[in-house]
């Protein structure tokens, strides 16, 4: 028997060939992004933002080419808006299904389980829309919603800003809330900024989330006669709030919504005035920002022919984006899918999204406060503050 | 209690006719599962289910400028026969009243999903002329909404007891709940009569679908929203009763109304369910 004799010349022809095949079947393998969303359940309304953002981000991205050469596939599972199965469901996307790269999930609940899964795995994690930036414990989760450290403060000390300089500024103050954690959490913000500023608090009062009838709720605010009303609303609270205060002739004189359900609330002819919070809105200057009036036209149209009741982009339509930029951002500088490199570099550079350049190096990584005060007037959402972030002189107006 | 504080006599009356209208809705809900539950022994979480899907019925027909009452003449004969049907397939293999429980919440969750296919997980909101009429009576208003839905709850549930009590059909109806062996001995058709009243049953969620659409934004999810307080209404106003439900949801809605008037809303659903805890301690029978 003779053994089989390979010249050098051989063995390294064939190393090439292997690495080059390597390579090729790489370039041929899509990139794949996993992560969940609420699709069904009582947060699903809202999710379906997030997932029509996703695919007309991951189709713009594939066709610019994808990461790093190669396609991206983006797998999504429902979690059906519980928080313990999107925890089951992303250890899956990990183990099971192998994906390179993670994504977050809608809302804070869901975030928080895909976040236990991430830090165990050692993977980067963007997410969309975390309200309680203490709870954001691990070091390679990074916020896509600019809220700032401590928005309890922040946000709070704007909307109060916006207030005292507007045509009324409140005296006395009715706060009713959700007992839903990140908006208690603003709420509880808001009654501190309303005592450090001296003013009285006329009313306070709380419900379980998805509270149905909101009746006795409008009447006691009725009663309670305050300048201005803070609602910690999520959701349809605040549209089932206005229609309970229709009933009974109550209009509130001042009135802000935390996290409420955009479209339907502009949509009310009683929320005339009402007041909420954005990161971004379809008017200058967040259209001048890096890809803001490209996406603007790709929601619109796409949410259009998705049937959605509100085509127009906003805080949770931007968040989702800015996400996916994030992560963009991250794999292009490093020029890779190590989740180390990745989060390295967004820790210690600033990122080019469409709510501005954001910084991922404070308290959970949250960047600036960059959440500014916008007001129903005419039907439409217009940013009244802070003066710069205004288009066309708009200003606060009150009932 | 935290928050308690002693409300106005105008707060107070507000509150209760909140309560008042709030409960017809709860007891109009109830109705067609307490006589599906105490007259067919089926547990149909479908019913929620079906009261949504006529909801969303009345929203699109009204896009087309169809007027919600109106919405009844075809919403109501639709949702009997689906009733009816879904009473059929149950009696072909003998459903027990367990498995009703069971087939009927994945029929929810089936009808859940079908909801969001079609309108999206979206909110929707039912516009109608309806929402902007209110009197103002003696200080309190009366929006017509939720009149109608008081009104409609009141007779539909008198009539169903008139029917239950003094016509041949409502005795056979009871009687074979009661002893259906018997009933049959008697000339009673059971399989006749089980299709009708399940079709009248789903019948009503029809008409509480309305009248959901009338004062509420809607939303696929929101169906399980109903089913706590009304299983509540059901239990207390006692299975099969036709009056039932009314009364109990009528009690459980003013108590959740006056508590949310009185101290944070948040502690309204804890005082309704204490209730029913209450009620059925002391009278165990109640929802036999």
């Amino acid at each position: 028997m003779t053994r089989p004799t390979f010249s050098r010349r051989a063995i390294v022809a064939a190393g090439l060939a292997g690495a080059a095949g390597l390579t090729f079947a790489q370039a041929g393998t899509p990139v794949r992004i996993g992560s969940t969303l609420a699709l069904t359940g009582p947060l699903s309304a809202t999710a379906q933002i997030h997932k029509l953002v996703g695919e007309i981000y991951v189709e713009q991205l594939n066709k610019r080419g994808g990461l790093l050469g190669r396609q991206v596939e983006w797998v999504v599972k429902d979690d059906q808006s519980k928080p313990d199965l999107a925890r089951t469901l992303y250890e899956q996307l990990v183990t099971a299904d192998k994906v390179d790269l993670l994504m977050g999930p809608y809302a804070t609940g869901a975030i928080l389980s895909a976040m236990g899964v991430a830090q165990r795995y050692n993977k980067v994690l963007v997410h969309h829309t975390l309200g309680v930036p203490s709870l954001a414990k691990y070091e390679l989760a990074f916020p896509a919603w600019s809220l700032g450290s401590e928005p309890q403060n922040t946000v709070t000390a704007s909307v109060f800003d916006a207030l005292a300089a507007g045509p009324k500024p409140p005296k006395t103050v009715a706060v009713v809330t959700s007992k839903f954690p990140s908006i208690a959490f603003m709420s509880a913000g808001a009654r501190e900024m309303l005592k450090k500023r001296g003013l009285t608090e006329v009313l306070f009062l709380e419900w379980d989330f998805g509270n149905r009838d909101f009746g006795p709720i409008a009447n006691r605010v009725k009663d309670a006669k305050p300048d201005f009303v803070w609602v910690g609303a999520i959701g349809l609270d605040g549209n089932l709030l206005l229609d309970a205060m229709k009933k009974i002739d109550y209009e509130p004189p001042q009135h802000f919504y935390m996290y409420p359900a955009p479209g339907p609330l502009v949509a009310l002819p009683e929320a005339k005035n009402a007041l909420s919070v954005t990161i971004f809105e379809d008017q200058q200057p967040f259209l001048s920002n890096p890809g803001g009036a490209e996406f603007v036209r790709l929601y619109r149209e796409r949410a259009t022919k998705a049937g959605l009741a509100d085509t127009s982009v906003e805080t949770q339509a931007a968040a989702s984006w800015t996400a996916w930029q994030i992560l963009e951002a991250g794999v292009n500088a490093t020029k890779s899918l190590d989740d180390q490199k990745i989060g390295a570099f967004l820790k210690a550079n600033r990122v080019d999204t469409i709510q501005g350049k954001l910084r991922f190096d404070g308290l959970g990584n949250f960047g600036d406060d960059l959440m500014r005060i916008k007001q129903v007037q005419n039907g439409k959402w217009v940013v009244v503050w802070p003066k710069e972030m205004t288009a066309g002189g708009a200003k606060l107006l009150a009932n | 209690m935290p928050g308690f504080s002693l409300p106005s006599a105008s707060l107070l009356a507000q509150s209760v006719l909140s309560g008042i209208f709030v409960g017809a809705l709860y007891g109009l809900l109830g109705l067609g599962l307490s006589l599906s539950w105490g007259l067919l022994r089926l547990i149909n979480l479908a019913h929620f289910g079906l009261a949504f899907l006529a909801a969303y019925l009345c929203y699109q027909l009204s896009l087309a400028h169809v007027d919600p009452l109106l919405s009844l003449v075809l919403i109501v004969p639709l949702l009997f026969a689906i009733g009816a049907g879904l009473h059929w397939v149950m009696a072909r293999f003998a459903v027990t009243p367990f498995n009703s429980l069971l087939l009927t919440f994945g029929l929810t969750g089936i009808l859940e999903a079908l909801i969001q296919s079609v309108w999206t997980a979206d909110f929707r909101k039912l516009e109608s002329a309806y929402g902007n009429v209110k009197w103002k009576i003696g200080g309190l208003y009366f929006p017509l909404p939720e009149v109608i839905t008081l009104l409609l709850a009141v007779g539909i549930s008198f009539a169903v007891w008139a029917v239950l009590r003094y016509t041949d059909l409502g005795k056979a109806m009871r009687a074979a709940a009661e002893d259906p062996a018997v009933a049959a001995a008697f000339g009673v058709d059971e399989k006749r009569n089980g299709l009708l009243l399940a079709g009248l049953c789903s019948a009503l969620a029809g008409v509480a679908g309305v009248c959901l659409a009338l004062s509420f934004t809607l939303a696929p999810s929101q169906i399980y929203a109903w089913v706590g307080v009304v299983f509540a209404a059901v239990m207390l106003g006692g299975l099969g009763r036709a009056l039932g439900p009314l009364i109990a949801g009528t009690v459980i809605g003013v108590s959740e109304a006056v508590t949310m008037a009185v101290t944070a809303p948040s502690w309204a659903p804890i005082v309704s369910f204490t209730l029913l805890i209450v009620i059925l301690v002391l009278r165990p029978g109640r929802a036999a």
